[in-house]
C-alpha cells in the first residue's frame, strides 16, 4: 500500500458568471425564455443548465497535484485564484466540471468556523449539532466534549444560548469544536484569523499539533507567516491553475514577487478614494532617498526613507502611522511606529494633513525585495483606521562597494538584515600568565 | 492502516499507491443513483437537524408549543362555525362536525407544515450547504420529521375531543401509522421537488402558500370525500394523495363508514411516485446547490 492520500488529475471547475451575478433566476425570466424556445428551455432548466449566453469562467483548470499521508500542504494565491473552490471540490461541497480527484480517507472541512451554529441553542447543544454537521459521531463528541469546552475556555457559559455570547466567545467555541475533528484529511480555510492574539496563538499551536499527529492537512491562507510555520510544501494557484508547487519559501517568494515590481509611490487625490475611514485616510505614501527623491532601488549602504501623508479627519483619537516591512518570503522584519516622536506620542490629532517620514539607516536591510504595509491606528486600545498591505516595494542591492557588512566578500551574505555591528577582539598570546585561554586536552 | 503488521499486506486488494480505500470525486453524468446508503450513514445528522428544528421552533414565543394545538384547533372552530353551522356541510356519518374537521386538520396541518418547511429548507440552510458536505437529502427530510412533535400534540387534543364527544376509536386505529406515513411521503415528495426548484427559482417561496390553500380545497378537509359519489370520479379524485391520507386517517381513528377503497390505493401509488421522482430530481440538482443557492 502506498502513501498517496490525494491525487487530483486535470481537475477543472466551471462557473456560470450569469448565474453568479444574478444568484438565481426568477420564474418570469424563465417563462419569457420559455415562450421563445419552450421545449429546449424546459429541458435545460430541469437539468439545471444555464442560458447559453451566460459567460463561463474556469475557477479551476487542469489542476494536478498529489498529497502524501501526513503532509501539511499550504495553498496560496490571490483572491479569486481558485483556492476556496479547490477546497470545496475536495470537500465534495461542489462537483468538479471535468477531471477527477481520488481521495483515500475521511475528509473533514473547516471552511468556516461556526457553520450551522444556531443562536437560540446553548453552547452545549451547538457543540453537538456542529459536531454532527462536521461529521463527528455522537459518541466521538461525548468523548471529546470536556476537551472541547476546556479548549474554548467558556466552561461557565456552556449552557447559555450562544446568542448571548460575545463574538470572541462564539468564535472560540466554534473553533474548539472544529479543532477536535478527527478525519484523516483536514481542509482548513483561513479559520485561524479568529479571536484575539492569544487565542490565535493557541489555534496555531493546535493546528501544529494536529499536523504532527500524522494527519494530512490542506491549509489555505493569506497569512504567509502561518503558512511558513505550518507547511513545508505549498502550491500556488493563479487563475485556477497550479502556478507553482514545491518548497514553501520558494513558492512564497514567487507569489509575492510575481507581479509586484518595485513601487515607490502610491497617491490618492481625494479622501473619498483613499483607503481609511472617517478618522484617518491615506493621502500619499512614498519611498525616498537621502535627498528626498522618489526611488525604489537602494544601494545597501543608503538610508531608505518612507514617507506617509494622511488626512486626520477626527481630532479625538491619538492615532499614528505604523509601518510593517516584510521580506520576499512574507516574514515580517520589523514594525515601526511614530510613538517615539514627542510631538505625537499619546496625543490626539488636530484635523489636517500630516506627513510623517520614517528613516531606515543604511546598512540595515540585506539584499532583496522588501514590501511595506501601512497602517494608521491607535496602539492601545487596538483600533485600526487604515490597514493596507504591500503598498510599497523596494529592492536593496549591494554593488560590492566594500562598505557594506560583507566587505569584500563577493558572494551572497546570509540574513534578512545586514547591519554592521561593532566587534571587539583581544588577543592573549599562548603560554602567558593568564593562559587559561586554551583548555588542555585530557588523555 | 499504517500500523498493520508486516505480512498481512498480502491479503490486500491489488497493490495500490493509495493509503487506504479510495473515494473518487468526479463530475456525475445523467441521472445519478440515489446513494441512500450515504443518507443512512448520516442518520445522526438527520437526528440533530430534526432535533434543532423542533427545539428552535417555538423559542422566544409566549405560547410556545401551545401553537401546535392552537393552529388546528382554532381553524376547527372557524370551520365548524362557517362550514358546519352556516353552510351545513354534513360529515356523511354520525360524527359531529367539529370532530370530523379536526380529525382532518391534524394530518393536514402536519402535511402543510412539512411541505412548507421542506420547500424552504435548502434556502434556509444555505450557509450550511455552501460550507459543509453531507447528503443534502437530510435537510428536507429533517424538516418534515420535525413536524411530528406538533402532530403528536395536536393528536392528543383529538383524543381529548373524542372523549368529550364520547367517540371511541375502532380497531381500525392500528392502520393509523400507515396513513401518517402516507402524509409524510406526500409532504416529503412534494417538498423535495419544491426545495430543489426553490434553489434556482425563489418564486417557489411565494407559491407555496397559494399551493397549500388551493390544495386544501381540493382535499376533503372541510367536507367529506363522500360528496363525490361517482365511482370513476372518486378514483380520479384519489390522484390527489391527500385524499387518501385524510379519508384513511378519519376511517382509522373515527371509524367513519367505508374502508379505504381503490381511491386510497390510487392516492398511495401517486404519493410514492411523487416521492421517488422527487428524490431523483433532488439528487440530480444536488450537484449545483452549493453553487447556486
Amino acid at each position: 500500500m502506498g502513501d498517496l492520500v490525494i491525487r487530483s488529475q486535470k481537475l477543472g471547475k466551471q462557473y456560470r458568471i450569469g448565474a453568479l451575478q444574478k444568484g438565481y433566476r426568477t420564474l418570469r425570466e424563465s417563462i419569457v425564455d420559455a415562450a421563445k424556445a419552450p421545449w429546449h428551455l424546459l429541458r435545460r432548466s430541469i437539468r439545471g443548465e444555464g442560458a447559453p449566453e451566460d459567460e463561463l469562467i474556469w475557477a479551476l483548470r487542469d489542476v494536478d497535484f498529489e498529497v502524501r499521508q501526513g503532509e501539511v500542504l499550504g495553498v496560496i494565491g490571490r483572491n479569486g485564484a481558485g483556492k476556496s473552490t479547490l477546497l470545496k471540490v475536495l470537500a465534495r461541497i461542489t462537483e468538479p466540471t471535468v477531471g477527477r480527484v481520488q481521495v483515500a480517507g475521511r475528509v473533514g472541512s473547516l471552511l468556516e468556523v461556526g457553520t450551522g451554529f444556531h443562536p437560540e441553542l446553548t453552547g452545549r447543544e451547538n457543540t453537538y449539532l456542529n459536531g454532527a454537521i462536521l461529521g463527528m459521531r455522537h459518541a466521538e463528541i461525548d468523548q471529546r466534549f470536556d476537551e472541547i469546552v476546556a479548549f474554548s475556555e467558556i466552561e461557565k457559559f456552556i449552557d447559555t444560548p450562544v446568542k448571548h455570547y460575545s463574538s470572541g466567545m462564539f468564535l472560540r467555541l466554534a473553533f474548539a469544536v472544529a479543532a477536535h475533528l478527527t478525519p484523516e484529511i483536514l481542509l482548513v480555510d483561513e479559520v485561524l484569523a479568529v479571536g484575539d492574539e492569544r487565542f490565535q496563538k493557541k489555534c496555531m499551536g493546535k493546528m501544529e499539533s494536529v499536523g504532527k499527529e500524522g494527519r494530512t492537512i490542506l491549509f489555505v491562507s493569506h497569512n504567509m507567516n502561518a503558512i511558513h510555520r505550518l507547511c513545508p510544501r505549498v502550491i500556488l494557484l493563479e487563475e485556477g491553475r497550479v502556478a507553482a508547487d514545491g518548497d514553501t519559501s520558494e513558492v512564497i517568494s514567487q507569489y509575492l514577487n510575481a507581479d509586484r515590481s518595485e513601487m515607490d509611490c502610491k497617491e490618492w487625490n481625494t479622501p473619498e478614494q483613499a483607503p481609511g475611514d472617517s478618522t484617518a485616510r491615506l493621502k500619499r505614501v512614498r519611498l525616498l532617498d537621502n535627498r528626498g527623491r522618489p526611488r525604489s532601488a537602494f544601494e545597501i549602504r543608503e538610508p531608505v526613507q518612507i514617507e506617509v501623508e494622511y488626512w486626520a479627519l477626527d481630532s479625538k483619537q491619538p492615532f499614528m502611522p505604523i509601518l510593517l516591512i516584510h521580506n520576499e518570503n512574507g516574514v515580517c522584519i520589523l514594525e515601526t511606529a511614530a510613538n517615539h516622536d514627542p510631538a505625537y506620542a499619546g496625543k490626539s490629532r488636530k484635523r489636517g494633513i500630516y506627513r510623517s517620514v520614517c528613516r531606515v539607516p543604511g546598512n540595515f536591510f540585506n539584499e532583496g525585495m522588501f514590501h511595506v504595509d501601512v497602517l494608521v491606528r491607535v496602539l492601545v486600545p487596538r483600533r485600526y483606521f487604515v490597514r493596507e498591505s504591500n503598498l510599497l516595494s523596494f529592492r536593496i542591492q549591494d554593488s560590492g562597494s566594500g562598505l557594506s557588512v560583507k566587505g569584500d566578500f563577493p558572494k551572497a551574505w546570509s540574513g534578512v538584515v545586514a547591519p554592521i555591528l561593532p566587534w571587539e577582539t583581544d588577543i592573549r598570546p599562548l603560554g602567558s600568565a593568564a593562559g587559561t585561554a586554551l583548555p588542555r586536552k585530557r588523555k | 492502516m499504517a500500523k498493520r503488521p508486516e505480512g498481512t499486506n498480502r491479503v490486500d486488494f491489488p497493490q495500490s499507491e493509495f493509503f487506504g480505500p479510495v473515494t473518487e470525486i468526479a463530475p456525475s453524468k445523467g441521472w445519478v443513483n440515489l446513494k441512500l446508503r450515504e443518507v443512512w450513514a448520516y442518520r445522526e445528522l438527520l437526528y440533530f437537524l430534526t432535533w434543532r428544528d423542533i427545539k428552535v421552533r417555538y423559542k422566544q414565543t409566549v405560547l410556545g408549543a401551545a401553537w401546535a394545538i392552537l393552529q388546528p384547533f382554532l381553524t376547527m372552530v372557524v370551520f365548524s362555525l362557517f362550514f358546519g353551522e352556516l353552510a351545513g356541510i354534513k360529515p356523511g356519518s354520525d360524527i359531529p362536525y367539529p370532530v370530523f374537521s379536526y380529525a382532518g386538520l391534524v394530518p393536514w396541518t402536519f402535511f402543510v407544515y412539512g411541505l412548507t418547511q421542506s420547500s424552504n429548507s435548502l434556502v434556509g440552510n444555505a450557509q450550511l450547504i455552501k460550507k459543509v458536505f453531507f447528503p443534502r437529502l437530510v435537510v428536507p427530510v429533517a424538516s418534515v420529521l420535525s413536524g411530528l412533535v406538533d402532530f403528536g400534540l395536536a393528536f392528543a387534543v383529538l383524543i381529548g375531543m373524542m372523549l368529550v364527544y364520547g367517540i371511541s376509536p375502532s380497531i381500525n386505529v392500528l392502520w393509523l401509522p400507515l396513513f401518517l406515513l402516507l402524509a409524510f411521503i406526500t409532504a416529503l415528495g412534494v417538498g423535495l421537488w419544491l426545495s430543489a426548484l426553490n434553489v434556482e427559482f425563489r418564486d417557489i417561496r411565494y407559491m407555496v402558500p397559494f399551493l397549500t390553500q388551493f390544495w386544501m380545497f381540493i382535499s376533503p378537509v372541510v367536507y367529506p370525500s363522500s360528496l363525490i359519489e361517482n365511482g370513476l370520479l372518486r378514483i380520479l379524485y384519489g390522484l390527489n394523495p391527500m385524499v387518501g391520507v385524510l379519508d384513511g386517517f378519519r376511517w382509522a381513528i373515527l371509524g367513519t363508514s367505508g374502508a379505504p377503497g381503490p381511491m386510497v390505493a390510487v392516492s398511495a401509488v401517486v404519493a410514492v411516485i411523487v416521492l421517488i421522482s422527487g428524490t431523483f430530481y433532488f439528487r440530480r440538482m444536488e450537484r449545483s446547490f452549493a453553487d447556486v443557492v
